[in-house]
């Protein structure tokens, strides 16, 4: 009788959850699983077993599908987000590690690293529909809001090669430092940032003019050049604040995405990779590789309020819509 | 005349950047290394060092296709050091301005004087005697190889994090041998461990393989290493493959082997798969079907960087690619956490230690803790303040 009372009220009680809950997705690389974390309790509220070596993770427009990159199963798997199961995979192609999809939630294009390559794949009729030649270990990938303009880091090539989505043709290369891992976009397609996770810069590109307008260096007092490795980018929606993550600094730097001015560093676990932030941009959630733990930053104080411990070495995140 | 030259050039550097691709030829002048080693896992291949560097054209290809530059590999073994003038000039005269060397000191320093002549520029991918770094240094080698002072303080440091400071040195009879022996005190001497005693292994020559077991060598090494007083650690020092990988096992006390056998320090190894090196040791084993060695590492990671500097600098002569190298601005990945530089004092690549046990990669030098002013990878070798380099 009590055990039933019990499951009732705690039925009840996650009904009854403020409405700013979010449900955040965390690959966790080594632990083979996702973690999911209620944004509102900010703790684990699940944790599902998935395929081998998750990074990237994407969800699809409603969030009732995630993607996710199992590298060492050579596929894109497709969680049902309202089921909480696999449902099925796409064919990737060998060892997938970042992806993104277009505006229009139809097709997903990967980075294919070991043939570089990026390879498109329409999401319905699950197969590969097309491939475009990159430098060499493509990694970075990122659409611009209008959909145009696809962007892809290569690591060893340092470009970021700006691919026309219709035509699917490279239209530029931009030479960039050592080893760029991720490219985001502006909310309002103005800006392109490139991360060079060896060479230590943001490179700020105009995708107008194609150049790089602007490089941002980092210096954090008593930590080596070679320690500060820029990896996961985040802008905030009205594009006045960005957000990177610093890998082995274990730090995230806040940046003035206007002037490109550092703001500040924020302290958080260590090695941290990724970051995401909630719908209504309250928190920006971090993964940190090495401490296995997520750290919350609260956006509006500039304040890290919490690590929530997840699987082993945590490595993507996205937070879905309501 | 000169202003002729200088006249012609501006006339070509006028032509618009596309109409023309750049080519980049790179000699490998190799002399073959002993297949006389203890593992046959370390027989070198016939490709050895060769495929590194061929690797590394492709991928400088795969970047090349898109700003118009095309890089080339020119083969060339070393049979007779007699010859090395002859095959310098030959590669040379095949319009080659960049020689990955796989040769030892002192063919290392003739090919410097006789490439000084027709301005070529060389990468020492394997020779690791610390005078050709300091008093024998010279400004058109670049180091791609570590020194053995870098590979004796990267194994130091980890034997120091681990507290096992007392170490027992068993060195073999070669010069190469007392070279690496003279690093270890060193290295013991610069971060505070003991070697509480040195024995010497006399190679009386004789072949490596046979049929009748392991059983004589099973009797010898307890004897050779019987009696040594309160040693955490036995430290073999054997550059020729003599004896070292005879000992893990063998000891008379259970201890562990470091050094040339057991977990030994390199700048690359087979199984390193950390920071994405998983994918070049998958690029590798695709094209060359076996594993990636040092040598083969060093020589895909000078083809790298003549690759990095000749985009940056869309030049292909040597003189700009080694200022651009050398400019606070350079740098390269090479699958090891972190960005490696050139000491400008010596041209010696700044880079981290692996140490291996041929297995897994068990740790990473420099360690946690060994400081610096400027960069924790120059704790690993001879630093500026000490260096008795003038590069000419």
């Amino acid at each position: 009788m009590n055990k039933y009372l019990l499951i009732l009220i705690f039925v009840a009680l996650t009904f009854a959850s403020p409405a700013a809950a979010y449900l955040a997705y965390v690959s966790n690389e080594k632990g083979n699983t996702i973690s999911i974390i209620d944004t509102d309790k900010l703790d684990v509220v699940a944790t599902i077993k998935v395929g081998r070596r998750p990074r990237g993770i994407e969800l699809n427009k409603d969030g009732s599908e995630l993607y996710i990159c199992a590298g060492d199963d050579d596929a894109i798997q497709v969680f049902d987000t309202k089921a909480q199961k696999i449902i099925g995979k796409l064919p990737s192609g060998p060892d997938p590690e970042l992806l993104t999809l277009s505006p229009d939630g139809e097709t997903i294009y990967v980075s294919n690293e070991n043939d570089n390559l990026v390879t498109l794949i329409d999401i319905k009729r699950k197969d590969q529909i097309g491939d475009i030649p990159v430098g060499v270990e493509p990694e970075g990938m990122a659409i611009s809001p209008d959909g145009k303009l696809l962007v892809n880091t290569s690591e060893t090539t340092n470009m970021a090669h700006l691919i026309d989505t219709k035509t699917k043709a490279i239209i530029a290369n931009i030479l960039v430092d050592n080893r760029p891992r991720f490219a985001a976009f502006k909310r309002d397609g103005s800006e392109l940032w490139v991360s060079s996770e060896v060479g230590g810069t943001i490179s700020v590109i105009d995708p107008d003019k194609k150049i790089i307008k602007q490089k941002i260096t980092f210096d954090v007092p008593g930590m080596s050049k070679e320690a500060i490795q820029p990896i996961g980018v985040s802008i905030t929606r009205d594009g006045t604040r960005a957000f990177v993550a610093l890998g082995p600094a274990n730090r995230v730097a806040v940046i003035n995405a206007q002037t490109k001015e550092i703001e500040k560093y924020l302290l958080v676990g260590q090695r941290v990779w990724h970051l995401a932030f909630t719908p209504d941009e309250k928190y920006l959630l971090t993964t940190n590789g090495v401490s296995n733990d997520v750290s919350i930053i609260d956006v509006a104080s500039l304040k890290v309020i919490k690590s929530i411990p997840v699987g082993a070495f945590p490595w993507g995140v996205v937070v879905a819509p309501q | 005349m000169k202003r002729l030259s200088a006249i012609l050039w501006l006339l070509l550097a006028a032509l618009p950047a596309s109409a023309q691709t750049l080519t980049l030829k790179v000699g490998v002048l190799r002399q073959t290394h002993s297949r006389e080693t203890l593992s046959l896992l370390d027989i070198p291949a016939t490709d050895d060092g060769l495929a590194g560097a061929l690797l590394g054209a492709i991928d400088n290809n795969t970047t090349g296709k898109f700003i118009q530059q095309s890089y080339e590999v020119i083969d060339s073994k070393l049979d007779q050091d007699a010859t090395i003038e002859k095959e310098i000039n030959a590669l040379i005269d095949q319009d080659v301005q960049f020689i990955i060397a796989d040769l030892p000191a002192q063919n290392l320093l003739n090919a410097s004087a006789i490439a000084k002549k027709r301005d070529a520029l060389l990468f020492n991918i394997s020779a690791p005697d610390v005078r050709l770094r300091e008093e024998d240094c010279r400004a058109n080698i670049i180091h791609i190889a570590p020194d053995h002072a870098m590979l004796a303080d990267g194994l130091a440091q980890y034997l120091i994090w681990k507290q096992w400071r007392r170490w027992f040195l068993i060195k073999g009879s070669h010069a190469e041998d007392e070279l690496l022996a003279q690093a270890y005190r060193r290295a013991a001497k610069k971060f505070g461990a003991k070697i509480i005693e040195e024995r010497l292994y006399e190679d009386t020559g004789g072949g490596r393989r046979s049929d009748s077991g392991s059983v004589q060598t099973q009797r010898q090494m307890p004897t050779l290493t019987q009696n040594a007083v309160g040693h955490d650690v036995l430290l073999a020092v054997d550059e020729n493959n003599v004896f070292a990988a005879y000992l893990p096992y063998r000891t008379w006390e259970p201890k562990l082997v470091v050094g040339s056998a057991g977990l030994t320090p390199t700048n690359w190894d087979a199984a390193h798969e950390q920071w994405g090196a998983h994918q070049l040791q998958n690029r590798f084993i695709a094209n060359y079907h076996r594993a990636m060695n040092a040598r083969d590492n060093a020589a895909w990671l000078a083809m790298r960087m003549i690759g990095e500097a000749a985009v940056r600098t869309r030049s292909n002569r040597p003189a700009d690619l080694l200022t651009y190298m050398l400019d606070k601005d350079f740098s390269i990945a090479a699958f090891k956490g972190l960005r490696l530089t050139l000491r400008s004092w010596n041209q010696q690549l700044r880079q981290p230690i692996l140490l291996s046990d041929g297995r897994m990669t068990i740790s990473v030098s420099p360690q946690e803790g060994f400081l610096h002013q400027t960069s924790e990878l120059d704790t690993l070798g001879y630093d500026q303040p000490e260096t008795k380099c003038r590069l000419k």
